[in-house]
């Protein structure tokens, strides 16, 4: 059996089958896989006995509920008003020059995903950027090549750093 | 006469007080009604933005019959500029489950839930674990409640109280008509009280030290003290704490950098203040003291003269248009034609009168989006275009 339909099954074990189970359960595959597969959504739908179509609707209203492949860290650089006022676009070229990819692309590797997105309510430490879950304040330039840098080094041991 | 809306700094919110078991024995020693009044006294109204006076929230809430209600706290602190819920929730969790508990017992819920956006995912473990421990001195007084988290995606809408019902229900953010109103039929369709944050860590103050104590902050309609959030160019960015009704000029003085040239209130969905208007402008909610008076959820960003107004407003636009739900036409179409006609003006496609034209469909929006997303673009923009408009044409 695919490891995504054991994982499916598990988080509807754990939420519960019903349609205002569809969010954690859309939640708990993102965490795991990174993105939502159609395999996945479709999987979830006959978990959940729903329309696949619905749970398609639904998990892509939700700009954190990916439906492409990403990589194993999805880096979001924040956008909005403050970060952008506070030197944004040289924290994205900095990141764009250090993994070789532009917004919205993925490295060869399959590690790192940069995007770009809405306010992360850090604009008093402008600008900031999400890694997965870990949040970072006050960039710079030098600062995002040591943050990376540890994220690349990370990878190297073998260790995890997921969330 | 001369006008007392100095800035006052309050510390309510984040001192730390550990005697949250007292306050939440205490509260449910007292009949629901004597807690309403209380909070009705106090004229505490709503902190997300929108202002609506609580204490008649709990009330109107309380008095419709159903067996399920549900208390939910509004979490999902999306609107550009505004970061104090967080911090509320990472420093003094416990005033806001106090609230959420005393609240469900005025209305007779039994279930409450925290709405927390996805960005805010590293608060998790703490905020999970102060509820554990919260839940387990209800249990001991016998108080039936219990609250969950429940995890936003990254939809700004979701901020709006009926599409985060629909997100919670497991459907896509999609505000709803009203009425009905939450009160009758919000969360699974049963009447549910939702507040913000920070508002029901204000209930906390309220119901230690008394609705006079906190009546007594604030000016006349604007009541209490509010944490702003401060960005921008501004030599101290931060959350602090001020009394309501102080006047622009003032809070410029104090947070500005000496070349403040307008400041954005109420995020992207609020207001542009430009510099000539800083005097007559007073922070709080409706009542017009000496001039003009925006409600603001707390959102406070600071422009200095080297900042292009049409950057802002291009930011703003694009965040508008990324965040619509798409659901009704005004909004999605009306963030697209905006975006894309402040470009075709400046880069001489349209003609500069064309901005007269966007002007007319912001006030379109205003008056036919389903929500307040769409109905508030006009805001920002309006108040952009008018204030700076040589700026969005050269």
């Amino acid at each position: 059996m695919n490891p995504v339909s054991d994982l499916i099954k598990s988080l509807a074990d754990q939420h519960g089958r019903n349609r205002h189970n569809l969010l954690p359960i859309l939640q708990g595959v993102v965490e795991q896989e990174k993105y939502l597969s159609e395999y996945s959504m479709i999987e979830i739908a006959r978990e959940l006995d729903l329309p696949a179509s619905e749970v398609y609707g639904t998990a892509t209203f939700y700009s954190f509920l990916e439906y492409k492949k990403m990589g194993k860290y999805i880096i979001r650089i924040c956008k909005t008003i403050t970060c952008s006022m506070k030197g944004k676009n040289q924290i994205l070229l900095a990141i764009e020059d250090m993994l070789k990819i532009h917004v919205g692309e993925t490295t060869p590797d399959g590690n790192f995903s940069l995007l770009q997105t809405n306010c992360l309510g850090f604009c008093h430490k402008a600008p900031a950027m999400l890694i997965n879950n870990e949040v970072f304040t006050d960039l710079t330039p030098e600062k995002v090549h040591e943050i990376l840098g540890s994220y690349l080094n990370k990878k190297k041991e073998g260790g995890s750093h997921d969330n | 006469m001369t006008t007392s809306y100095q800035l006052k700094r309050a510390d309510f919110i984040f001192k730390y007080e550990n005697d949250w078991e007292e306050i939440l024995s205490k509260c449910i020693s007292r009949t629901p009604q004597e807690l309403v009044n209380e909070l009705i006294s106090s004229e505490l109204k709503g902190r997300g933005g929108a202002g609506f006076p609580t204490g008649l929230k709990w009330k109107i809430t309380a008095e419709v019959e159903d067996p399920i209600k549900y208390v939910i706290c509004n979490a999902d602190e999306g609107e550009p500029g505004t970061f104090k819920d967080r911090e509320i929730l990472s420093m003094v969790p416990y005033k806001v489950l106090t609230g959420m508990a005393v609240c469900g017992y005025v209305i007779g819920a039994k279930e409450g839930y925290i709405y927390l956006r996805g960005e805010y995912f590293f608060l998790q473990p703490e905020l999970n674990k102060a509820i554990r421990e919260f839940e387990y001195y209800c249990k001991e007084i016998n108080l039936d409640f219990t609250i969950r988290i429940f995890m936003g995606s990254g939809a700004y809408i979701c901020g709006e109280e009926t599409a985060l019902f629909e997100s919670m229900e497991g459907k896509r953010g999609e505000p709803r008509n009203k009425p009905p109103f939450p009160s009758n039929s919000g969360y699974m369709g049963k009447p549910t009280v939702i507040n913000n944050v920070e508002t029901l860590a204000h209930t906390y103050t309220i119901f230690k030290y008394g609705a006079k104590r906190f009546y007594d902050l604030g000016v006349q309609y604007s009541r209490g003290s509010k944490l702003f959030s401060v960005s921008g160019d501004t030599p101290k960015p931060g959350i602090y704490e001020l009394e309501l009704g102080m006047s622009l000029a003032d809070f410029v003085e104090e947070f500005g950098d000496g070349d403040t040239k307008a400041v954005q209130v109420g995020g992207a969905s609020g207001f542009l203040v430009p510099r000539k208007r800083f005097t007559e402008t007073a922070i709080g909610f409706q009542g017009k003291l000496t001039g003009i008076s925006l409600p603001t959820g707390g959102s406070m960003m600071l422009f200095n003269s080297s900042r292009s107004m049409f950057n802002v407003l291009d930011n703003y636009l694009e965040f508008f248009r990324e965040e619509s739900c798409g659901q009704c036409t005004p909004c999605r179409v009306g963030c697209q034609q905006l975006l894309m006609g402040i470009k075709a003006v400046k880069r001489g496609e349209k003609k500069a009168q064309y901005l007269d034209k966007l002007l007319r469909l912001t006030d379109t929006m205003k008056l036919t989006a389903k929500c307040g997303l769409g109905q508030s673009v006009a805001n920002s923009f309006s108040s952009i275009v008018e204030n700076f408009r040589e700026e969005m044409i050269y």
